[in-house]
């Protein structure tokens, strides 16, 4: 009579089997909900509160109706291109530094560096930029000729951290890919190593590096906590990199918390308008992504 | 490569290769790109420079004892960050169990149940999740989520669940528990996704062994799967946890924003990077504002200390081999 415990265990086995796939299964497809749940909440909420005035328009009084989110729109396309400017060079330079130089045990100490500050969270970006820029502002009045201490240009700053050392480890990723024959197909034609990299090397992994600046523009163009204390948010219509700019996701947080119903449509619709963007973005520098790989 | 770039013939007198430790516009250039890297690893230093340096009165007027104190009183210039701290622990570590069991079954379910046509687009889907900026989910969370839990899921919950420990009323439209969802989600993205590489470069003769055995599939996954697979998901799920507590905006729209010591999970609370969202802009005091730096202050060390252990712990798995994922 051994049958019967062998027969009886196989079907706990199985059934445990099943209970497991089913809560993988339930697992797999229940992270989708969330998603679904936010897109559907943004088209059903935003959709409605859209009009043209929302990009003709600057931001109405507390409370009053009408109004649009020009000065936010505008301020946001500003900082980003703020933040590449100021972000882009030295991180690229840190990732042709990381790819082609730093081998070794300082590389890698550097490397790691390098990740642990794309952890610092934003909202610690902000307060060192506020008190590292906003506070000293006042010294460069000579150069800026204004005296404003929160700036668009300390928005920028805030931004560029939190993208640079996203861009530094894509770039030494998409250089590495760069196959090392190419190199030295280049040094053998007796070109040096610098202009092997910014002629042969570089232009081979700009595509690359292109998809991971884009995903990292995605992301920088919904961070608000390192703006709350930089660019700091406008009410008024602004483009002078040295005065408060507005930026969309932070008048959405603005608005959020507001206790106007006029406000929360606003915060609807440029929830609309700002996740439509980061979606497009993030979706076409994947395609490209994939497209390159196949 | 545009043909002109490359000299017709290499001049063998004054050779320009990579050996000519002599070429100034090498040195220059290594130069350039020797000191952009160092300087990004600086911002690092000196970010832990300045946060002390301006956050000194309060360090120097409540020293250590501010991360026991639970009185945080700007008008009378008393401030202790313990309601923050536990906040953010209570918070993040509820959110990081919760998103390491769905997001390991998520990950489990799209390497080793589900065919390509479903595997594609459910892995899109979720790493499209980590691009929807933190303040949406927030907006989110103030206009469905909070209401849901306060007239459907809360009551219920009190109803069959009230002899659990820390599960007592009132329940309101924010506090811990609409936290913990909003943090839930926003971390599965970054655990599914690691997860999901690092099992999937489980050996497949490791599962082909272990299924000649006559194991079930579920077997095999416990026996041969998970152990392997052990360290780079504990790696997934701590770099979660550093995303959870470093998470600001949509945190500081649903935890409630009271100042006291949560006991319940329906409590409202603060989180460490919530407090400084919402009361840097409108400081009482000087000490008010250093009080605020020092708080980021604690927040920045404790953020570097769960990132570098898990970028240790996901680094041996994969040898640096994983690609970052870009949030």
């Amino acid at each position: 009579m051994i049958a019967a415990p062998v027969r009886g265990r196989r079907r706990r086995r199985s059934v445990v089997d099943a209970i497991a796939s089913g809560a993988m299964i339930a697992a797999g497809l229940g992270a989708m909900i969330p998603l679904f749940a936010i897109l559907v909440f943004i088209l059903l909420k935003g959709i409605p509160a859209l009009n043209v005035a929302l990009i003709t328009k600057n931001l109405a009084p507390p409370g009053a109706h009408g109004g649009g989110l020009k000065n936010s729109i505008v301020g946001s396309l500003m900082l980003i291109g703020l933040t590449l400017l100021i972000g882009l060079p030295p991180a690229i330079a840190t990732g042709v530094y990381l790819a082609e130089y730093g081998r070794g045990k300082l590389g890698f100490a550097i490397r790691f560096l390098v990740d642990v500050l794309a952890g610092v969270p934003s909202i610690v970006i902000g307060i060192f930029v506020y008190s590292a820029v906003v506070l000293n502002m006042g010294r460069l009045h000579w150069l800026t000729g204004s005296d404003q201490k929160f700036t668009a240009f300390a928005g920028g700053i805030a931004l560029a951290l939190i993208l640079l050392p996203v861009v530094a480890r894509v770039t030494e990723e998409m250089l590495l890919l760069v196959p090392q024959l190419t190199r030295e197909s280049a040094y053998a034609l007796g070109v040096p190593k610098w202009r092997a990299i910014v002629t042969i090397v570089l232009p081979a992994a700009s595509g690359g590096i292109m998809t991971g600046v884009v995903l990292a523009t995605a992301r920088i163009a919904g961070e608000a906590a390192p703006l709350l204390f930089t660019a700091l948010g406008n009410n008024f219509y602004s483009t002078d990199i040295f005065r408060p700019i507005d930026a969309l996701p932070l008048r959405i947080f603005i608005y959020a918390t507001g206790p106007f119903q006029e406000q929360h449509e606003q915060a609807f619709a440029g929830s609309f308008v700002l996740v439509m963007l980061v979606l497009a973005m993030s979706v076409g520098a994947r395609l490209a992504l994939q497209r390159r790989q196949r | 490569m545009q043909p002109a770039d490359i000299p017709s013939a290499p001049n063998f007198k004054r050779p320009t290769g990579i050996f000519n430790r002599f070429d100034t516009r090498e040195l220059v250039f290594r130069a350039l790109v020797t000191l952009a890297a160092f300087t990004v690893a600086a911002i690092l230093m000196l970010m832990l420079f300045e946060l002390t340096r301006t956050a000194w009165p309060a360090i120097s007027k409540f020293g250590i004892s501010f991360l026991w104190s639970t009185d945080w009183n700007p008008p009378k210039e008393r401030f202790g960050a313990l309601p923050f701290i536990a906040g953010t622990i209570v918070t993040s570590l509820l959110a990081l169990v919760l998103g390491t069991v769905i997001g390991v079954g998520a990950a489990l379910f799209l390497v080793e149940f589900a065919p390509p046509w479903v595997r594609v687009p459910v892995s899109y889907v979720v790493e499209l999740l980590a691009a929807i900026p933190s303040v949406v989910y927030g907006l989110w969370g103030v206009f469905v989520l909070g209401p849901w839990i306060q007239h459907t899921a809360g009551p219920y919950i009190l109803d069959y669940f009230s002899w659990v420990p820390f599960v007592k009323g009132p329940v309101l439209s924010v506090g811990i528990l609409a936290a913990v969802v909003i943090l839930t989600i926003m971390i599965l993205p970054t655990i599914v996704a690691i997860s999901r590489d690092v099992i999937a470069a489980v050996p497949r003769s490791q599962r082909e062994g272990i299924l000649a055995l006559g194991a079930t599939r579920w077997e095999m996954i416990r026996i041969a799967v998970l152990p392997y697979a052990r360290s780079g998901v504990l790696g997934a799920a701590i770099l979660g946890l550093a995303r959870a507590i470093g998470e600001t905006l949509a945190v500081a729209l649903v935890i409630g924003n009271s100042t006291n010591v949560p006991d319940s999970i329906f409590s409202p609370a603060y989180t460490m990077a919530a407090v400084i969202a919402n009361q840097f802009r409108e400081v009482e005091n000087p000490m008010h504002e250093a009080s605020l730096i020092y708080v980021g202050l604690v927040l920045l060390l404790i953020t570097l200390l769960v990132n570098a252990i898990a970028r240790a712990l996901v680094w041996r798995v994969t040898r640096g081999q994983i690609t970052t994922v870009i949030e």
